[in-house]
């Protein structure tokens, strides 16, 4: 996980059906954790959303092949139910709940051990790639965390 | 069971700050009742699990926009409820 690139997602651990689980781990420093909190470390709340969205993107890119990019639309009942720190294990689930036209909507949660850190409703409008450079990058990326890409 | 309109109406009303008793079967639902696309998002949302059916919204909007159709055919609240009618009845043939 590297916060300042926005890379949540170190590693796809599964793809079944609807539904991914991935892993990542937050960094031991971060210039985010400097100033959130001096001397008290949290990873921020819009940092564990985007990890909950980043999720659920790839899961809808997997789904529809890399034919369309899933961009954030809406955030609803996210609940933040405990702190997460530095280098902290997090086990991140997203499934999809439904397949609109132009718009995906999934549920996410975050775990790490045993204990619930977060779940939230995530939409995801979907669209053609805009840019060749955005779906190129989106591919290398999706290899390097191992999720299998169609031809 | 209530009318597609009456249904459609109704979570217009719930999904977005449009007054249920503004809602006619003459409104336009971008034009006069002002919805957003991301009010209209949680609308088709709402409408799909509504009816259990795929609202093909790109398909429509596409249309719109080549000059294939005009906007009141997929988007003023009569029509509209028409065509989620068309699309419940297809649905059941398939």
């Amino acid at each position: 996980m590297r916060l300042e690139h926005f890379l949540m997602v170190d590693r796809v651990v599964s793809l079944s059906g609807e539904e991914i689980r991935v892993e990542s781990t937050t960094p031991d420093t971060s210039p985010v954790f400097e100033g959130h909190f001096p001397g008290h470390p949290l990873m921020p709340g819009v940092l564990l959303v985007e990890t909950m969205a980043q999720t659920a993107g790839w899961l809808i890119l997997a789904l529809n092949g890399f034919s369309r990019m899933p961009f954030l639309a809406a955030v609803k009942e996210a609940k933040f139910r405990a702190f997460v720190g530095p280098g902290a294990p997090l086990s991140v689930s997203a499934t999809r709940i439904h397949d609109g036209s132009g718009y995906a909507v999934a549920t996410a949660r975050i775990e790490s051990g045993a204990k619930r850190i977060c779940d939230a409703e995530l939409t995801l409008r979907t669209m053609p790639f805009p840019a060749p450079d955005l779906e190129a990058a989106m591919r290398q990326r999706a290899a390097a965390i191992g999720l299998s890409l169609p031809a | 069971m209530s009318s597609a309109f009456d249904r459609i109406a109704d979570i217009i009303a719930e999904n977005s700050e449009v007054k249920r008793e503004d809602i006619s079967p003459d409104s336009h639902v971008i034009n006069d009742l002002g919805i957003d696309s991301l009010d209209f998002l949680d609308i088709v949302f709402a409408i799909d699990k509504e009816f259990g059916i795929k609202v093909p919204v790109e398909q429509w909007t596409q249309e719109v926009n080549a000059g294939k159709a005009p906007a009141e055919q997929y988007f003023v609240m009569k029509n509209l409820a028409a065509r989620i009618e068309e699309l419940v009845a297809a649905k059941g043939q398939g």
